[in-house]
């Protein structure tokens, strides 16, 4: 009977140990896919040219593979919707945590969660029909499809995870650190921003890690708002990312062809840039561990 | 014997998991007839090979045709330049081209037949004045010599470029026919023909290209050189910006049996209706 029983558990044992294989598997089929078809492309194209080539023309007589203003795009895009999204988030965050009436966290909780459910497309469409018009009135442009559009969406789109993560870091804080400091006479915001923001650092670090994560993945909101030709980045002109290259002509290419192996490359950076931001957040989380 | 009976159930599902992912992805390929694997699978199947923007025609005619003989037809959207030279070194059936026939393809044997033409129509909000542009004005301001509207006719406010992204058949159809390839100015490039009509539709200065087929009410068609894209004038030529979608076959070979029904098909009467259904103009 306890020989059954065994049998079971072990049994039970091999399917877990299975599915667990399933994710590793999975990072591994992809990291090594995307390695072995990115690299073809640039090393016929060279990395110099590649990374630093200031033009992107795929199609004309004499091809040209630069993606420079993709990844300067890439970093001011992100760069620019965590300076507008942090602030915003980080105090939202403080105003829950320590402030805010229940009711009220409640509710500014629920909204944060639904903000996070909202698919991009939307955030996108949204963009599109409201925001674009929106700027290009306000500034008095030609067309508003631009940097700035689609740094207002990504700023929107990382506060979620900016509110929630530094929420639950600010929420950790052991009471009696306040109570302390209340103790010596300090007032409620001098408590605060001295002693329960000081004491959550490292997982506010980590929330705003996990934004740029957010921001420099994104390609279905962006794409709608950006108007995607490969410019350089400035604020007021259209510009396309890294991750909108790669979407927007990979439908197009010919199978084996240059441009499509250009286009993995692409991603290949892009997985580059997101391998050095989960090693930024690792770095971050071991730290929060250690103190 | 414990960890011995849990490894192989580990390895016996992980088999299982394997086996049961790859038949039912190759179930998929077949399906769409869209993969190589489906012509060694099914020798009959009739094989064509070239123009992207065909796409949608090819599909559509190749499903009905599956329907009415059960023969499938599969599609490799290559481009029409690989497409030519696929039938041309007998690697598929049928080439699909949407341009004509160049003078030296045409000394190597091959044969181009008109199966419907395919009008681009040109663009611009609702609010702006401008009617008619003809094709050297189109021109210029996709290429960026003329920036502003009262320079074509209309109202003083600076021309925004709406076009479509590298490799898509329409913006190398406009491009072609205007001649402007690899000098249009681009404010945004889109990758659909429903985004393009929703950003002109949003700004008064917009201009952009889309098949005629898809063009909507909430946005203007401008006549070209006073002629407006309707199915007559696309028919006998007078809109200039429209290309052929061209069936390329050997001149001295025989195709076989299905890819010749397959032929017949596409220029019968019963395929006139399916290719007005996919947005574009029957040849004959």
């Amino acid at each position: 009977m306890k020989n059954k029983a065994n049998t079971l558990e072990t049994v039970v044992h091999g399917i877990f140990l299975i599915l667990g294989l399933i994710t590793v598997g999975a990072v591994l089929l992809i990291s090594i896919y995307l390695i072995v078809s990115g690299l073809p492309a640039i090393k016929e194209i060279g990395l110099w040219n590649f990374l630093f080539g200031g033009e992107w023309a795929p199609s004309k007589s004499d091809p040209q593979f630069g993606i420079l203003p993709f990844i300067l795009t890439s970093i001011y895009g992100t760069a620019g919707a965590i300076l507008i999204g942090t602030p915003i988030g980080f105090f939202t965050s403080v105003y829950l945590a320590k402030m805010a009436p229940k009711k009220m966290k409640q509710i500014v909780s629920s909204a944060v969660s639904l903000l996070a459910g909202i698919p991009s497309v939307v955030y996108g469409l949204v963009g599109m029909l409201v925001l674009v018009p929106a700027i290009r009135k306000i500034f008095q442009l030609p067309d508003g499809a631009s940097l700035l559009a689609a740094i207002i969406v990504l700023s929107i789109m990382v506060l979620p995870s900016i509110i929630k993560v530094s929420l639950t870091a600010l929420e950790a804080v052991p009471k009696e650190y306040e109570e302390g400091s209340f103790a010596l006479g300090s007032t409620p915001v001098e408590t605060y921003f001295k002693i329960s923001v000081p004491a959550a650092k490292s997982g506010i670090a980590t929330a705003i890690v996990l934004g740029v994560g957010r921001a420099i993945g994104e390609a279905m909101a962006v794409v709608m708002v950006s108007g995607n030709v490969a410019n350089m980045p400035s604020l007021f002109e259209s510009v396309r990312f890294l991750t909108t290259a790669v979407s927007s002509e990979m439908s197009y290419t010919a199978t084996g062809s240059l441009h499509q192996q250009a286009l993995f490359s692409i991603a290949l950076v892009l997985f580059l840039f997101i391998m050095l931001i989960n090693a930024t957040l690792n770095f971050f989380l071991k730290k929060k561990k250690e103190s | 014997m414990k960890k011995m009976i849990g490894f192989l159930t580990a390895a016996l599902l992980f088999t299982c998991a394997l086996t049961g992912c790859g038949s039912s992805g190759s179930g998929n390929e077949g399906e769409n007839g869209n993969e190589n694997e489906a012509v060694s699978a099914d020798a009959k199947a009739v094989s064509t090979d070239g123009s992207t923007s065909m796409e949608k025609v090819i599909g559509a005619l190749g499903e009905a045709f599956k329907e009415n003989n059960g023969i499938p037809v599969t599609y490799s959207p290559t481009g029409s330049g690989s497409g030519i030279t696929a039938v041309a070194e007998g690697r598929c059936d049928i080439g699909l081209s949407s341009r004509e026939l160049k003078e030296e393809e045409i000394a190597k044997g091959l044969k181009g037949t008109v199966l419907a033409l395919d009008g681009i129509a040109v663009i611009v909000n609702p609010d702006n004045p401008v009617a008619d542009l003809d094709m050297e004005t189109i021109a210029k301001i996709y290429k960026g010599e003329i920036t502003n509207w009262k320079d074509a006719g209309g109202n003083d406010g600076e021309i925004v470029l709406i076009g479509r992204e590298a490799n898509s058949g329409t913006r190398d159809g406009f491009e072609s026919i205007t001649d402007t390839k690899d000098a249009c100015q681009y404010r945004q490039e889109l990758s659909s023909t429903g985004d393009v009509i929703t950003t002109v539709m949003n700004n008064p200065n917009a201009i952009g290209y889309a098949s005629v087929a898809s063009v909507k009410d909430s946005v203007k068609t401008i006549s070209v050189d006073n002629i407006l894209p309707t199915e007559e004038t696309i028919k006998d030529g007078s809109y200039k910006i429209q290309r052929p979608f061209v069936l390329v076959t050997k001149e001295d070979t025989n195709l076989s049996d299905t890819a010749q029904k397959f032929y017949d098909f596409c220029l019968s009467e019963d395929a006139k209706t399916i290719i007005t259904s996919a947005g574009i103009v029957p040849a004959n």
